[in-house]
């Protein structure tokens, strides 16, 4: 990936973010809303302030490692959409932990370890049904997702159920919370652990063999075969790290997410997550460096769209339309050729400069 | 057990079908053309809502009308950028399923009760009552419309034009076919079809929109497509099995024998742990367009 290359990349996420927010804010008036005052309110939750910006990096965290789920997959040329049911099984792993109690160190690394097992067996089936029966991902993630969602609620329901709250799991032992990093907000240190996350799947994809492998699959599958890559050892191995990050998802969540460190039944606070880890990860342009920023971009949405609800009463919600709106966009490879045609508009006379206003005489 | 208490089961299952058998018919128009749009559970939710609101705001086939209007529209979006604009078919479609759910919750949130909207009784269509149970006049389209588009797409110029389009787009356009306008209309039609789905789950079947009334139909849909190997005579049988395995987490639910025994949660597993084993079992058995999936480019 060269210099140039990132620049094209950039300027078209951003044309995309453009045509999103523009869409967007006609969708709100229709509605009868203010779409100044609810951009206002937007970017002033997202940004404005220390505490809004750590809500913001909070609600980051996790979607850093569902994007990274999907960008190894897409880097591979896979669509691997498994992440949300595997998020489900490795938050449900995390609060398993604290069932039995543990000393805290013990628990905390377990707390992980089960997590990150527990998204990567979901995720197992997947690759081994395309590997040997080339089912598609979508249809076979898909459907994992719905089961797990159902698992999940049983679990939840009947064998993690706080005794004294019937409405929820038992929370995570005190000694496997993550400290947070700003007092009095949802902000932990589990926002390195994503960071770390991305810097590892980095490092895998560019500066490992099996990375290269897997680059060398997405871009040109036929290509690869010829050269002596095994396609079942790469869905295997894209499959199973995929299933490691989302597990982790699920789990930095739970532990690093004040004030209940639990789950509720119908598992509000984290259904959505992978899907919206797939939107992160096509804003970010499939890099775990682009995922990081357009995490905390996004994840600032979600913070500011708080406090959009609150003050101009557009709801939440419109972050999501205005998300869709940004990935369809992204789909079109040629978004920036395709606006080129705005540089063939001339300004009118007054707006050139003596230079152009002269060579337009000299063409005449 | 009786042969009424098995042919309610039946009937069940057949009201079941309808949503995937349609939109899975459309998509089989779609993906014969090259185009694979796993957008269509966004489309079914999005149609489930405008539905429903023009069924209250002019009668139930109004709202029919409006669910299928709905689909073709996000159908020519998703074909224009997929066709014209040589966009990634896959993340167009996950496009389209964001916006559909974002906008959805939005409009139930806007609407005044969060997250659920009961469609009046009297904008809802009214089932035909026999002295065999009632039939949503629905059934009667999910079944003739699949034979319909099997004649289409095998028997007229039209569909061997479509089939060349999604087999060998270069072939068809040196014979003079449009392939992009082909590829547009063609899953613009198969979209509307989805929108149709939609509009019958919310104006008819049940009742309501929630943020969740597709419930993964969509994909469900794309699994009986796979099922069928772009056969539409065989996405009836595929639509009638989804069908079975959908209305049976609704029929169980009602029996306390089986919920003593069985949790509810794993007998609403059952329609995508079927799907799942279906497509494993047939795969192998299907084949597709050569072309499918991938954007159109004349050298």
């Amino acid at each position: 990936m060269g210099f140039p290359a990132n620049i094209g990349e950039l300027t078209k996420t951003i044309i995309a973010g453009v045509i999103g927010f523009a869409v967007g804010a006609v969708i709100i008036m229709l509605y009868g809303y203010d779409p100044i005052s609810a951009y206002q309110a937007l970017f002033n939750g997202a940004f404005g302030d220390l505490y809004s910006f750590s809500e913001s990096l909070a609600n980051a965290t996790p979607l850093v490692l569902t994007a990274l789920t999907f960008a190894i997959g897409f880097r591979g040329g896979m669509f691997n959409i498994g992440a949300e049911g595997q998020l489900y099984l490795g938050a449900l792993a995390t609060v398993a932990v604290s069932f039995f109690h543990l000393p805290s160190a013990m628990g905390f690394a377990l707390s992980l370890i089960c997590a990150v097992f527990a998204g990567a067996i979901w995720s197992l089936p997947v690759a081994i049904l395309k590997a040997t029966r080339g089912v598609h991902e979508v249809i076979s993630t898909i459907m994992l997702n719905w089961i797990s969602q159902f698992l999940c609620f049983y679990l939840i329901a009947k064998i993690l159920v706080d005794p004294q709250r019937a409405e929820k799991t038992i929370s995570v032992a005190q000694g496997v919370r993550m400290p947070l990093l700003v007092p009095g907000t949802s902000l932990s240190y589990g926002i390195f652990l994503s960071f770390f996350a991305a810097i590892i799947v980095y490092l895998l994809l560019w500066r490992t063999v099996i990375g290269f492998d897997i680059r060398a699959t997405g871009h040109n599958p036929l290509a690869a075969t010829y050269a002596g890559i095994e396609k079942w050892k790469i869905i295997l191995f894209v499959f199973i790290t995929g299933g490691l990050t989302a597990g982790l998802a699920g789990a930095v969540h739970v532990m690093g997410r004040p004030p209940v460190y639990a789950i509720y039944s119908g598992m509000p606070s984290i259904r959505g997550l992978g899907f919206e880890g797939l939107a992160v990860a096509m804003i970010g342009r499939n890099h775990p460096i682009g995922i990081i920023f357009a995490a905390i971009f996004f994840g600032g949405l979600l913070a500011g769209g708080r406090m959009m609800q609150l003050s101009a009463h557009v709801p939440l919600e419109m972050v999501r339309v205005v998300e869709g709106i940004v990935v369809l966009f992204l789909a079109i490879p040629e978004l920036v050729q395709l606006l080129s045609f705005l540089r063939k508009i001339r300004p009118p006379l007054i707006f050139r400069s003596k230079r152009s206003q002269d060579e337009d005489r000299r063409r005449l | 057990m009786n042969l009424a208490y098995l042919w309610g089961i039946f009937l069940g299952s057949l009201h079941a079908m309808v949503p995937i058998t349609l939109t899975a018919t459309g998509e089989v128009i779609g993906e014969s053309a090259g185009l694979f749009n796993i957008g269509l559970e966004g489309i079914i939710l999005l149609s489930a809502m405008t539905g429903a609101l023009g069924a209250e705001a002019a009668g139930p086939s109004v709202g029919f009308l409006v669910g299928l209007g709905t689909g073709f529209a996000i159908g020519l979006i998703f074909g224009l950028v997929c066709t014209y604009f040589k966009g990634v078919q896959l993340i167009a479609g996950v496009g389209i399923n964001l916006f559909s759910a974002g906008l959805v919750t939005f409009w139930l949130i806007h609407l005044g009760v969060p997250g659920h909207h009961a469609v009046a009784e009297e904008s809802q269509m009214v089932n035909i009552s026999t002295r065999y149970g009632d039939f949503s006049p629905m059934i009667f389209v999910a079944i003739a419309l699949p034979v319909l588009i099997y004649i289409l797409l095998f028997r007229t110029k039209l569909g061997l034009k479509i089939r060349a389009a999604g087999e060998n787009p270069q072939a068809a356009d040196v014979a003079g076919i449009n392939i992009h306008l082909l590829r547009l209309l063609s899953t613009a039609a198969g979209a509307s079809l989805a929108g149709l789905a939609g509009a019958y789950i919310s104006v008819n079947w049940l009742g309501s929109v929630t943020k969740e009334i597709s419930a993964g139909r969509g994909f469900i849909a794309l699994a009986t497509v796979v099922f069928s190997g772009l056969n539409p005579l065989l996405v009836l049988l595929g639509g009638f099995i989804f069908g079975f395995f959908d209305n049976l987490a609704v029929w169980v639910a009602t029996m306390p024998a089986v919920q003593k025994v069985i949790p509810w949660q794993f007998v609403a597993m059952a329609p995508y742990a079927v799907t799942l084993l279906v497509v494993t079992g047939v795969i192998g058995r299907a084949r597709f367009p050569a072309a499918m999936g991938i954007p159109y480019k004349r050298e």
